[in-house]
């Protein structure tokens, strides 16, 4: 498993910058571990209206069990959601919150 | 909560000639009344910057719905056998049983027994994993006999339960079908049964659920997951070795006459009975599809066609979330006008919560055509994809897709009711694959207002079409598939759509005929003639898929599973079957890729005179498709290219290539063989999309794009772009009856 290495605040940064990619190769790596995230407690975006608002949320992990909804994090931009996602994933794997706004 | 869908609603047929009905089955989940209208939909694209949502009312084609309701889907696969039984004083019940989710709580195996009134006798597997006997009177006296040797997935076993009245004896024997004795796994277990009448139930004998019973209806319930092979029903309480001989065949002659029925789930594999080869004849029925031909006790390897030798193809598979028909009452109807103009429609269905769509074709009856276009509808396609769930169920979504996984209404409610059933790229709960799929349900995404794939991404072709004033019919996949050629004789031109994906033996070989006979076909996609599918032979609306081998899939079917149930033909890739898509539209899937996409540029042969006509109106260095709703380009998603190896014809020409792909941009499995880091869009030139023209014979010829998402360019600057301009070009040189 690639390690993150939490004092590459830079890699972070590029992702704020520019979340739809092209990513430089370190930063790839740092996005497939977070996107390779188990399906029980993976972050997903729930739309609530059309192309314009969503949700954060995660997948239960069974089908059939209900999906968590976060309905204080609510989006109208997916680069804004895919921000917000990069920073809890970054705690969730490195147990540091990342230090960048 | 996450927002559900309140309307539900689907067709009875995917197409309708004028003077016949479609009718509606609507579930109002709360109850609300709603309304409807009959819609012909031109595009279904409601994205911002899109094409546009463009739908037109038909007219007499507006109700309303007031006495609303809601209408369960009973999801589960099961075995019935109607009748009762001459069983009085002693039995054997019997089956070769391989659980595939034993820990899941109560499942029914096999028995002619009552859940409320504990009245008959069964198998069953416990919250505990153990199988245990059940016999009932119905009257309050009831016997329970458990293994006491919890089950173990994937593992098959002998069970078999004997009760003698006179002898006061009720057996249970649990025999694992391994060579790995040490288990320990199996058990013979005895009690002095308290029950001396059993009880003789009202419903029918049943397997892999257990039947509930209220005011006089029964319900399948506690569904079982996983094969049963070889059941057997006698009047005797016989000895281990009797139950040994009597789960083989033939039925020992000594046993027979005491045998009351022996079924061979080996006999008639594409149909949806179950045959009883004893002397009664007890023969029952598959509800809800179980799945058939796959590989049974008995299997050795030795065997892989189930038509060789079905005795190794002896079990049937069952599943909880098994489903081919939700059985709804129709809630209202449609009969098509003679004078209705052909295309894609759909039932809208709608109240103050929420709106649905049934989706359906008009097309010509048969032989008759109104224009020289036909626009091939790809029913089979949409019905494989039908609530396809991947993208909740599969770990690899986000990482395939470059970007956080987006849900919807529709994602949500067919995530959260699993009794809406599953697509034919899902797994079942047990793990196994999904081999068929079903449209005799609500199919949520197929319908306008969705993700623009499968359905909706074809409505850009149908709303270029009438943008550009080019008439057309609508022919489907079904069409094809049941009449043939002559569904497409009468046109100059087929025109497809974005992905046309699936295809069964006699679509294919009508396809054959039609470009052999002077047709002209416009392959508007990518990804296309990939699968290898069968209809079935009895029943509508549900295709089968075996993804054998290779290719770009979310599952692969067990080995011995390569072969369809419905047909016995050898399932996967039409490449791997050894008919590649390359000999009949010059070009295969090669790359998949769903990040960004890209553009084309054109090659020194799209110069010469035989292609030149093509560009007709662009500049000889300019970027094809830099623009587009999907990834900002005509090139993405799913690419196909030329291969002479696989059979592009010697004089196709490569008239223009996608570059410059993304990481996120990867060769399909088949293409790669051995893995290694660099066969993505960055670093590996095989990254590309080719966009083929071939002459066929008899004045006929193949326009091929190469990209599954071309038509989602074409209404780009309203529709003045050389994406549009390129697709024009050919149409109209298509339809021209000047011989190529």
């Amino acid at each position: 498993m690639y390690p993150i290495d939490t004092s590459r605040t830079d890699l972070a940064r590029e992702f704020k910058k520019n979340p739809f990619g092209p990513h430089s190769a370190e930063l790839q790596r740092i996005l497939n571990r977070m996107r390779w995230e188990p399906l029980k407690g993976k972050f997903v975006l729930v739309c609530t209206k059309p192309h314009k608002e969503w949700i954060l949320a995660e997948l239960p992990g069974e089908r059939g069990k209900p999906i968590t909804m976060h309905h204080d994090q609510v989006f109208t931009s997916l680069a804004d959601a895919e921000w917000v996602v990069f920073k809890r994933r970054w705690k969730r794997i490195t147990g540091q919150e990342l230090a960048v706004d | 909560m996450a927002p559900r869908k309140s309307l539900l609603v689907y067709a009875d047929r995917v197409a309708a000639a004028p003077g016949e009905t479609v009718r509606f089955m609507a579930s109002s989940e709360t109850g609300s009344p709603f309304d409807y209208e009959i819609i012909r939909v031109r595009c279904g694209d409601a994205a911002p910057g899109g094409a546009g949502y463009k739908v037109d009312a038909v007219a007499g084609g507006r109700g309303r719905v007031a006495d609303a309701r809601r209408q369960p889907v009973a999801a589960g696969s099961y075995a019935v056998v109607p009748g009762t039984w001459a069983v009085d004083g002693a039995f054997t019940l019997q089956a070769y049983v391989m659980p595939t989710t034993p820990a899941r709580g109560w499942q029914g195996l096999i028995g002619w027994w009552s859940e409320p009134t504990e009245c008959g006798f069964g198998l069953f597997i416990d919250d505990k994993a153990q199988v245990l006997v059940a016999i009932g009177d119905g009257k309050g006296e009831v016997d329970v006999l458990r293994a006491g040797k919890p089950l173990v997935a994937g593992l098959w076993y002998l069970i078999a339960a004997t009760y003698d009245r006179d002898a006061r004896a009720l057996r249970l024997i649990q025999e694992v079908q391994s060579e790995h004795k040490r288990l320990d796994l199996d058990a013979d277990v005895a009690m002095a049964p308290t029950v001396r009448e059993l009880g003789r139930p009202s419903v029918p004998l049943t397997m892999a659920t257990i039947v509930t019973e209220t005011d006089g209806a029964w319900n399948a319930g506690a569904f079982f997951n996983g094969r049963i092979e070889a059941p057997r029903l006698d009047d005797t309480a016989l000895d281990r070795a009797a139950i040994q001989a009597l789960a083989g065949w033939p039925v020992p002659a000594a046993l027979e006459p005491r045998v009351l029925a022996a079924w061979d789930f080996g006999h008639d594999i594409p149909g949806t009975g179950i045959h009883d080869r004893s002397a009664h004849r007890r023969h029952g029925e598959l509800v809800n599809l179980p799945t058939r031909a796959v590989p049974g006790r008995a299997w050795t390897g030795a065997v892989h066609d189930w038509r060789q030798d079905p005795t190794h193809y002896g079990a049937i598979h069952f599943h909880e979330d098994d489903l081919y028909d939700a059985g709804w009452t129709p809630s209202f109807a449609f009969t098509v006008p003679e004078d209705l103009r052909g295309g894609l429609y759909a039932a809208r269905v709608w109240n103050d919560a929420d709106e649905s769509f049934a989706t359906f074709v008009v097309r010509p009856p048969r032989g008759r055509a109104s224009a020289p276009i036909a626009f091939l509808a790809s029913t089979a396609t949409y019905t494989a994809y039908v609530n396809i769930q991947w993208s909740m169920l599969n770990q690899a979504s986000e990482m395939r897709m470059g970007g956080l996984t987006v849900l919807d209404a529709d994602d949500v409610t067919i995530y959260e009711r699993p009794e809406l059933g599953l697509s034919a790229y899902d797994l079942h709960v047990d793990g196994s694959p999904v081999y068929y799929a079903t449209r005799r349900r609500p199919c949520l995404n197929w319908a306008p207002r969705t993700g623009l794939w499968s359905f909706n991404a074809d409505t850009h072709v149908t709303d270029w079409l009438e943008a550009k004033g080019h008439a057309y019919d609508v022919v489907t996949d079904d069409d094809l598939h049941a009449d043939g050629v002559d569904r497409l004789a009468p046109y100059r031109v087929v025109v497809t759509g974005a992905h046309p994906e699936y295809w069964s033996t006699p679509m294919w070989d009508a396809m054959t005929a039609y470009l052999r006979g002077g047709g002209r076909l416009m392959y508007l996609g990518g990804n296309g003639f990939y699968w290898r599918i069968a209809f079935h032979r009895d029943l509508p609306d549900v295709i089968e898929v075996r993804r054998a081998e290779t290719g770009a899939r979310y599952w692969a079917a067990e080995p011995g599973a390569y072969h369809h149930a419905f047909t016995g033909e050898l399932g996967g890739l039409w490449r791997r079957v050894g008919c590649p898509p390359n000999r009949l539209v010059g070009i295969g899937t090669v790359v998949t890729g769903f990040d960004r996409s890209s553009y084309y540029r054109r090659t020194p042969a799209s110069r010469g005179a035989r292609a030149a006509w093509i560009f007709d109106g662009l500049a000889e260095d300019e970027r094809i498709g830099d623009f587009g709703i999907l990834g900002g380009g005509a090139a993405g998603f799913e690419l196909d290219a030329a291969d002479p190896a696989l059979g592009t014809p010697p004089h196709a020409l490569v008239v223009a290539r996608s570059e410059a792909h993304s990481y996120y941009y990867l060769l399909v499995p088949e293409e790669t063989l051995f893995h290694h880091p660099a066969i993505n869009g960055l670093e590996d030139d095989g990254v590309r999309a080719e966009m083929v023209f071939f002459e066929g014979p008899n004045g006929g010829a193949v326009f091929s794009t190469g990209s599954i998402i071309w038509a989602a360019s074409l209404a780009h600057a309203g529709y003045d772009n050389n994406v549009s301009r390129v697709t024009d070009n050919v149409l109209r040189r298509f339809t021209d009856p000047a011989s190529f």
